[in-house]
């Protein structure tokens, strides 16, 4: 049994590895064949928000704390970085070095602060601070962020095969790399003894306190570890993609709340497909609001159809109202439904 | 001195809005425990129909903003209703499922305004009298300011009476403070929850009309941005409290326009006075973590 658990994650583990050597179609459903740059940058984001989702469900699924400030400690890894190569001309080891230790200290500062207050209003106070944080990036002090625009990253201090779209393959095996990191690490931080404290402070904060435990540093151990793997999906984010204000956006927390749902909240490999799926559904369907046989139809039906959050919104929503538990919990449901079947044929 | 005059007044005028939001926010928070995130789109939507319907009236700007703002608030009173009819009321008692629909709700129709009305803003109509200004103490401040105030006092009052002096009230502010005993002592509850959506929706919908009076144009992000300070507003005035907003209101209006113009001047950086309001949230938190006000609705 214990074996077979680590069959179908291994499989798909090394699917994943060998993709940038294969070159069929996926017809419908990527841009390209396998080994395309487009194909494996799209690929590569799902994988870094298969990580960070993993990361928000740490904080929400395996914690109970609901934050809707995430997407300030993933524009951190954007942002921080960015910033020491582009404006301050710093080599990348001391650019990755500021960024973990502001990626540390930052989460610890504002947690301390945030985790004063419990249920709504930690989730109010989060989305403050992020907002904060895109005030800041929107404004351009001193003429850091770029604000609305962004900037060019500077390239030179990155190695070469980090570089051009032909290296994409090489971007796309360290976006794998970060989510098999994410995982290890959520896995054994999760396995441990602060990881049964965190599920009991979301079960029953009263009972652990009861118990003679103080959920307090508890819940800053699991809000920082979240924000600090979130920053390094951040990083990759800026390899893929570059250095763009939507980052630091409420509705980017919003989207990984939708991705850990949709995936089933509380599990590991439930968020991490939810955050794999939610990136490739939306890619689809905005190439589908530009289509022809879209475009053509009536209003009533064009308008919802090419904005792809109103329908992932409302697949959110659809979700939370009859699939609690989000995909991961589909598997039980069917083999529910299949016994409830025989039982009745036997009967 | 002047300029501290318009700061003042303008700060004011911002709280206003400010309050108008927080109010139905802290409302249905104290009633019902919902964090209600479809509240932004309750202010866009309410906002746009407004406008809409402005466009189609013929007549003096007065005429156009008066039957626009009517309808725009019989919009959010309704859609309010709705959201909480078709997808609240099913999922009582599941604090964290309500507050998911209404992020998914909140994304959904924020996208619908998009695809709509487009991402650009739509001039809104505004009297001329509200864009003259009147000196008052040697500064000249535009009169649509003193709307904004004026139409917040009368909310403020309105709301404070409802809650006094009617039996709806009585039952809300009951039901704020033990909701179970309410509906044990055989009063249905469900009622004053669609009530208190619906009243909700509608303030949203004035402020998203007064913003657009406010700043001469609405826009998508409107809503989102205006919930974000109510927000604060609600965790600073303490939830279900009514005064509380309004205090907190006034005071996130006026710490965010000093600081724009003192603190932004003197550090050459136009975001000082957004994030003096961030803040200020921290450092209440800090100080008194269950807000101004305790948990009571008066």
């Amino acid at each position: 049994m214990r074996a077979r658990t680590y069959v179908v994650p291994l499989a798909a583990l090394a699917l994943l590895a060998v993709v940038p050597l294969l070159s069929f179609d996926v017809p419908r459903l990527l841009p390209g064949p396998l080994d395309s740059p487009g194909t494996l940058q799209l690929l590569a984001l799902c994988l870094v928000f298969a990580g960070v989702a993993l990361s928000y469900d740490v904080l929400f699924g395996f914690t109970g704390l609901l934050s809707f400030g995430h997407a300030l400690y993933f524009a951190l890894g954007v942002y921080v970085p960015a910033i020491a190569l582009t404006k301050w001309e710093w080599g990348l080891p001391q650019a990755l070095l500021l960024l973990a230790a502001v990626a540390l200290v930052v989460p610890l500062v504002l947690g301390a602060v945030s985790l004063r207050v419990g249920g709504i209003a930690f989730a109010m106070v989060t989305l403050a601070f992020a907002q904060a944080g895109n005030i800041v990036v929107q404004t351009n002090p001193r003429n850091l962020t770029g604000g609305d625009e962004g900037f060019s990253l500077n390239v030179d201090p990155l190695p070469d095969f980090l570089i051009g779209v032909v290296n994409t393959k090489y971007l796309y095996w360290l976006a794998l790399g970060y989510a098999v990191l994410v995982f290890l690490v959520a896995r054994a931080a999760i396995g441990s003894s602060a990881g049964h404290v965190w599920r009991a402070i979301r079960d029953n904060e009263r009972r652990v306190e009861v118990l003679g435990l103080r959920p307090y540093p508890y819940k800053l151990i699991s809000f920082v570890l979240a924000c600090f793997l979130a920053s390094w999906g951040g990083f990759m984010w800026l390899l893929l993609i570059g250095v763009t204000p939507e980052v630091t956006a409420a509705t980017l927390t919003l989207t990984l709340l939708v991705m850990v749902v949709l995936g089933g909240a509380g599990t590991r490999f439930g968020a991490m497909v939810g955050g794999f799926a939610y990136t490739l559904l939306d890619y689809r369907l905005r190439s589908l609001a530009g289509e022809e046989r879209i475009q053509d139809l009536p209003d009533v039906f064009r308008v919802p159809l090419s904005e792809p959050l109103f329908l992932l919104g409302a697949l959110f929503v659809a979700v939370v109202f009859f699939v609690p538990g989000g995909l991961a919990s589909l598997p039980a449901r069917l083999r529910l439904l299949v016994w409830r079947r025989r039982a009745e044929e036997a009967s | 001195m002047s300029t501290f005059v318009l700061l003042t007044i303008t700060g004011l005028g911002l709280g206003a809005m400010y309050f108008l939001v927080a109010s139905g926010l802290s409302l249905i928070y104290g009633l019902m425990g919902v964090l209600n995130f479809a509240h932004g789109a309750f202010i866009t939507f309410g906002a746009y129909a407004a406008w809409w319907l402005s466009t189609k009236v013929s007549g003096s700007f007065e005429v156009q903003l008066l039957v626009g703002a009517a309808f725009g608030l019989l919009v959010g009173a309704a859609l309010a209703a709705l959201v909480e009819l078709v997808f609240i009321r099913p999922l009582y008692r599941r604090p964290v499922e309500q507050v998911l629909v209404t992020v998914g709700l909140a994304l959904s129709l924020g996208a619908l305004v998009y695809g709509i009305w487009g991402a650009d803003a739509k001039f809104f109509p505004v009297p001329d009298w509200m864009l003259d200004t009147t000196t008052i103490l040697g500064a000249n401040i535009p009169n649509d300011r003193f709307v904004e105030i004026a139409v917040a006092i009368v909310v403020l009052l309105g709301l404070v009476g409802l809650l006094r002096f009617t039996r709806v009230g009585l039952v809300i502010r009951a039901g704020v403070e033990n909701r179970a005993m309410v509906t044990a002592l055989g009063i249905d509850v469900r009622k004053a929850f669609t009530l208190v959506f619906a009243l909700g929706g509608s303030l949203a919908a004035l402020a998203g009309v007064l913003s657009g009076v406010y700043y001469g144009t609405i826009d998508p992000a409107r809503g989102t941005s205006l919930l974000i300070f109510a927000f604060i507003v609600v965790v600073i005035g303490g939830f279900g409290s009514i005064g509380g907003s309004a205090v907190a209101a006034v005071a996130v209006g006026l710490v965010q326009q000093y600081a724009n113009f003192y603190v932004a001047d003197w550090l050459d950086w136009s975001g000082a006075g957004d994030v003096a309001v961030m803040l200020l949230l921290a450092s209440v938190l800090l100080l008194r973590p269950e807000g101004l006000a305790p948990k009571v609705a008066h």
